[in-house]
């Protein structure tokens, strides 16, 4: 049996750090662990996919369609784009922050609106929240992905105390703190 | 200690556990961090060379010099290491010589999808190909010990999957390997007897390595259900493993070439139908058809892009899982110039001014994207500057008074000093941008010889472009600041009009090094701004308009100026600027 996550997002959002922490975790809970992801155009505002896999034993690097337990999207467009990864019981888990692409910058196409009422219509379980004003809480805008790791968790049987361990060993010091009240506030929001 | 490890890493802790002390490369995804990776063990020097040619014949020479070395590229980086790798393969070796090619199956930051495994059976040198991180770092030592034991140099191939996935691995200490003294041979010298010597050595060598291959364990059997057999390396090992299990057996090729023979018909002889799953070209498959083998493979999996477990499923009639997408057109979200990225204001004035734009490699291929379309045409490493030449040969007056060639600092020293040198020999009035942003930008930040820093970051030697181009022929040499769009088409429009060659270089640091200072970012005067989208020209991901108004992102925008000087009612100022 594998399990597998999707983070997708924006380049340069910060997905480096969520399937850091997720990867490191899952290899500590004793799960053979592949984490896969295409560098080279990521700090160029492109759409970014990263694969998370886990499970007795995970042969592919790659999540294909129908197959994603859970997408967590750092962006709203983000998440729409990749539902079709989603498998009939997965779930996403989305900041429902947006970023205007540039064709939609240019006036070439439009930012579809209702997305999260739209994917809740196909039946799609979505957890949506304003990650970026609960990161800025903890105290800075840069902390969005440990309130969507927050989130996350919260569908994982792996105690609370786990997931603080791994960011205290995935985080430098000084950002420690701030990294675990992000991931706190996005445990508890409803 | 189990750890996760990325597949480039890895490789980087093969050669450190190999006790490798000479690394030279030129940066390319997906191959890049291996040489970064390998830079942060303090026991291997490691170098960025000038281009993949010169990084494969520094990486020979030390190992003629005894000691174990590597070189690193992606596919089409051993185009331009291929003239000294097939000699290599001949003259042969002192201490181990790795070389990795990156090959990117779905093209996800390459311009073409070449095969290199066709340049390990063409060169007659081993290749092996790992198909996650653990084997990477146990290929590494098996490369070394039959680099060393036929030498002969040791092609590792991986492709962006295995490169750039993380997985489970185990590592071990360091050996450190005797220098092999270096001997005087006349034999060496790869000329008439002793080249044609060196072939039938080299033939030989082939087949004791077909051999080995029979019965090493690097190529193994997993025998499962006989009624499908799947003949696989690489990720395609990975995708079969995850769609057939036990319910098919597998033979796994960890060596590509020279592959075995007897090992591959007895294989074939255990079960029903056997398939080959390889990405790219039939190279496995034409192999077995030439052993009078009958299989399914580019009959019913497809030569272009990348495979998938569900490619697989579906290539193999099986059902793959439902999914379902939403109706809404998703608008694309393709890689962007960064907002303040100086090649913005060059590609803007050249769109302006109509230009016919020879481009070429880096980040400014993106100049082609909406809004700027300012690109006609790239190739490869330096084509902008000889095929410019080329062009204008053909095109006359009217193609040199229209047309640029735009390149890059890296990219120039790669491969278009010796263009523009053609250009200047054989006098075409040509002229040509660097674009000299004083860094590697696409594959993530190198240094490179005009940037005065090694890989390391430590001060090294610095080549000064203008004094180079000078020296190169040209009378026509002279400096912009592309943030300055005046400056910038006046440049443009006196070297066109020139009645010689002539060197533009528009120069800015790229606003994403470290250390780069960032004006404040601007704001919109919103009573001023009359939403005539001017503003929007150039393609600035710092800029939108919402309700009819420019807006201006503050987390993206670096205060670069560029928009303001196209904004003719002075919408766009700095935001400590009185109004």
């Amino acid at each position: 049996m594998v399990n597998n996550v999707m983070i997708v997002g924006v380049g340069g959002q910060g997905s480096l750090l969520a399937s850091k922490l997720l990867g490191h975790l899952l290899l500590s809970e004793g799960y053979d662990v592949k984490v896969s992801e295409v560098h080279g155009m990521s700090q160029r505002g492109g759409s970014v996919v990263t694969y998370v896999r886990f499970g007795d034993k995970v042969y592919s690097p790659v999540i294909d369609r129908g197959q994603a337990d859970y997408i967590v999207s750092f962006e709203l467009l983000e998440a729409a784009r990749y539902v079709e990864y989603l498998n009939p019981e997965g779930h996403v888990v989305v900041n429902t922050q947006t970023v205007d692409p540039m064709p939609v910058i240019t006036g070439a196409a439009q930012y579809p609106e209702n997305l999260v009422e739209k994917m809740q219509a196909k039946g799609i379980k979505v957890d949506a929240m304003d990650c970026l004003s609960l990161a800025e809480e903890a105290g800075s805008s840069k902390a969005v992905n440990l309130v969507l790791m927050g989130r996350l968790s919260t569908f994982f049987d792996i105690p609370e105390e786990k997931w603080i361990k791994a960011i205290e060993e995935c985080v430098p010091a000084k950002f420690v703190e701030l990294n675990k009240k992000a991931f706190a506030l996005g445990r508890k929001s409803e | 200690m189990k750890e996760l490890m990325l597949g480039n890493k890895a490789l980087a802790r093969g050669l450190f556990e190999a006790g490798c002390k000479v690394v030279s490369s030129y940066p390319g995804t997906p191959s890049t961090e291996i040489t970064e990776e390998a830079a942060f063990y303090k026991e291997i020097y490691c170098e960025w060379a000038p281009n993949e040619k010169v990084a494969l014949e520094v990486a020979h020479g030390a190992s003629l010099g005894g000691v174990r070395a590597a070189s690193a590229m992606k596919h089409v980086g051993l185009n331009v290491a291929a003239d000294p790798l097939f000699t290599i393969s001949y003259q042969g070796l002192n201490a181990g010589l790795v070389i990795f090619v990156a090959d990117d199956p779905g093209m996800h930051s390459s311009q073409n999808e070449q095969d290199s495994r066709h340049y390990a059976m063409a060169a007659k040198i081993p290749m092996l190909e790992p198909a996650d991180s653990a084997e990477a770092i146990a290929f590494v030592k098996k490369a070394y010990e039959l680099s060393e034991e036929y030498s002969t140099p040791v092609l590792i191939k991986m492709c962006t999957r295995v490169a750039h996935s993380q997985s489970v691995v185990e590592t071990a200490e360091r050996i450190e390997p005797q220098q092999v003294p270096y001997v005087k041979d006349p034999t060496k010298v790869m000329m008439t007897k002793n080249s044609r010597d060196a072939h039938v050595r080299v033939e030989k060598r082939t087949n004791d390595l077909i051999a080995w291959a029979e019965t090493a364990d690097i190529n193994r059997v997993e025998m499962g259900d006989t009624k499908l057999g799947i003949i696989t390396s690489s990720t395609s090992y990975q995708y079969a493993k995850e769609v057939f299990g036990n319910n098919a057996s597998i033979l796994k090729l960890g060596m590509v070439n020279p592959l075995p023979q007897k090992l591959i018909i007895d294989f074939a002889n255990k079960v029903d139908k056997l398939v080959v799953l390889e990405e790219l070209d039939p190279i496995i498959e034409n192999h077995c058809k030439q052993l009078g083998l009958d299989v399914i493979g580019k009959d019913t999996f497809p030569v272009c892009g990348e495979f998938s477990q569900n490619l697989v499923r579906e290539c193999m009639g099986l059902d793959v899982a439902d999914s379902d997408k939403l109706e809404d057109a998703i608008p694309m979200r393709p890689p962007v110039m960064c907002a303040g990225c100086p090649h913005r204001g060059v590609f803007y004035t050249l769109k302006k001014n109509n230009c016919m734009v020879y481009g070429d490699i880096g980040c400014y291929t993106l100049g082609a994207i909406a809004p700027l379309n300012a690109m006609d045409l790239n190739v490869c490493m330096g084509a902008s500057c000889s095929g410019l030449h080329g062009f204008n040969l053909a095109m006359g007056e009217e193609g040199e008074r229209h047309s640029v060639g735009v390149i890059g600092d890296s990219t120039f020293i790669h491969s278009g000093m010796t263009g523009i040198t053609d250009i200047s020999y054989n006098m075409t009035n040509s002229t040509i941008i660097i674009l000299d942003n004083s860094i590697t930008g696409m594959t993530g930040h190198q240094q490179n010889p005009t940037t005065g820093k090694n890989l390391r970051g430590e001060p090294a030697g610095k080549v000064n472009l203008e004094a180079l181009c000078h020296a190169l022929g040209f009378n026509r040499v002279r400096v912009v600041d592309p943030y300055d769009l005046q400056a910038v088409e006046l440049a443009l429009k006196e070297e066109l009009e020139a009645n010689e060659p002539s060197i533009i270089i528009s120069r800015r640091p790229c606003v994403m090094i470290k250390g780069t200072v960032h004006n404040p970012p601007l704001k919109v005067v919103e009573d001023k701004c009359v939403g005539c989208k001017m503003c929007m020209k150039i393609g600035c991901p710092a800029i939108s308009m919402k309700d009819g108004k420019a807006t201006i992102d503050r987390t993206l925008c670096v205060g670069c100026d560029v928009c303001t000087q196209l904004c003719k009612v002075g919408a766009l100022c700095p935001n400590n600027k009185e109004v």
